[in-house]
């Protein structure tokens, strides 16, 4: 121990000089060298990284020139982001950028990808600005991965999470619009279904009508499924529910607009549809209701 | 708790008032088969506004209910209830088959004497 003490000590300044580097080379001080380096080569690093983003066939559903544009940004984010070590800007800016794109459809794996081709070729420049000094290298590559990882993160994260809120968005808006229930008569509702059913949606569909029923004191419902692409077993049989539900509630249901295909679906599954009253279509179902309401309708003069 | 049964022209109505034990419901079978055919009337409203949960005991004995009221000439119709309760009933099974059933006591009412008209 005590030799070694000494060994240090003799060993004379250029040692101790070169530890007094080390220390003061603090990871923030390699990545200020870092940032300056990229901005220097800005240009040059920001078309090599386009040119592998077209060549590895991302962003297909933008033009060369959007991809520049978005490119130059996300660069300058970027290195920003490397320089101050905060996310923020960053994560607004990739959620921004996420806005703008997922629209046009945009895919998770191009952007996390266009991110990690960006990392890849900034790690190469250092790699090629170091080559001679390995140890400089190292260190300025411990100071850039953790940074730059963390980068890939952010954006990708942000831009899962842009996706997120779009979807749902859009289930709030399938849900709100989802299911009117109508009275076009005293006494008589109907509820147009469009779209798929799905258990959770079927639920609330019967809720709504069994309320509906109650709140218009309704007497008979049409329920029109010509809007219905496709059914199984699950939804064929909680419409049978429904109906038997409505009939507790002193409605009748009368389901039109049945397709060929759904009605061949059901009477290959075996859904008991013995107890449902079914009319080819909505006009069909309409008069039916207004025959057990007991109402008539007929023209009183010519159409004009 | 006893469910009151009461007399309206040719129409007996019992009202539920709460959640009945299974011993109360016994009661209100037998008392509904004996007042029908003491007041030889046409038909039975049973009225379960109030019951926020049907367990399959008290939807047998509806059933039971009104099948026997046939039996002895008459009909029978359940009114008022809810929609939850309807929907809960028609996942567990118990449909009331073949029992008529109406919106609310009006609605009922109305079914019976409807029903009066077309067979006199």
């Amino acid at each position: 121990m005590v030799k070694r003490d000494g060994s240090t000590k003799d060993s004379g300044m250029g040692n101790i000089r070169n530890a007094e580097l080390a220390v003061s080379e603090d990871p923030s001080e390699l990545l200020r060298e870092l940032v300056a380096h990229l901005r220097q080569n800005r240009t040059q690093l920001r078309e090599e990284w386009v040119g592998r983003i077209s060549e590895t066939r991302l962003l297909t559903a933008m033009t060369k020139d959007e991809i520049f544009k978005e490119a130059t940004s996300v660069y300058d984010s970027y290195v920003e982001a490397l320089e101050t070590e905060t996310f923020e800007a960053l994560q607004a800016y990739a959620r921004n950028l996420s806005e703008r794109i997922i629209p046009r459809g945009v895919e998770t794996h191009e952007v996390v990808g266009i991110v990690l081709l960006l990392r890849d070729v900034l790690a190469r420049s250092l790699f090629a600005k170091y080559q001679t000094d390995f140890k400089k290298l190292n260190r300025i590559l411990d100071a850039y991965e953790p940074a730059a990882n963390r980068i890939a993160n952010t954006v990708a994260v942000g831009f899962v999470q842009e996706r997120e809120r779009v979807i749902r968005q859009q289930q709030e808006a399938i849900r709100e619009l989802s299911t009117p229930v109508l009275q076009v008569r005293e006494r008589l509702l109907i509820l147009p279904i469009i779209g798929v059913i799905d258990p959770q949606r079927a639920r609330q569909l019967t809720e709504q009508l069994l309320r509906g029923i109650r709140t218009n004191r309704a007497k008979v419902v049409v329920i029109d499924i010509t809007g219905v692409a496709a059914m199984d077993v699950t939804v064929a049989n909680h419409l049978v529910q429904t109906v038997e539900a409505s009939r507790l509630l002193g409605a009748t249901v009368i389901v039109t607009g049945l397709s060929p295909e759904i009605a061949q679906t059901l009477v290959t599954i075996g859904v008991d549809l013995g107890k449902m009253n079914t009319v080819g279509d909505l006009q069909g179902g309409i008069e039916q209701a207004e025959r057990l309401l007991g109402y008539k309708v007929m023209a009183v003069a010519e159409p004009r | 708790m006893e469910v009151p049964i009461l007399k309206q022209g040719e129409v007996l109505i019992a009202t539920f008032q709460a959640a009945l034990s299974d011993a109360d419901l016994e009661n209100l079978r037998r008392g509904l088969l004996q007042q029908v055919v003491r007041f030889r009337s046409r038909g039975v409203i049973v009225d379960v506004t109030a019951m926020d949960v049907m367990d399959s005991f008290a939807s047998r004995t509806l059933r039971e209910i009104a099948h026997m009221i046939r039996l002895r000439g008459a009909e029978t119709v359940i009114v008022g209830i809810q929609p939850e309760v309807a929907f809960a009933m028609v996942q567990l099974g118990m449909t009331l088959e073949g029992v008529a059933t109406a919106l609310d006591l009006e609605e009922g009412l109305a079914y019976l004497t409807e029903k009066f008209k077309s067979i006199d």
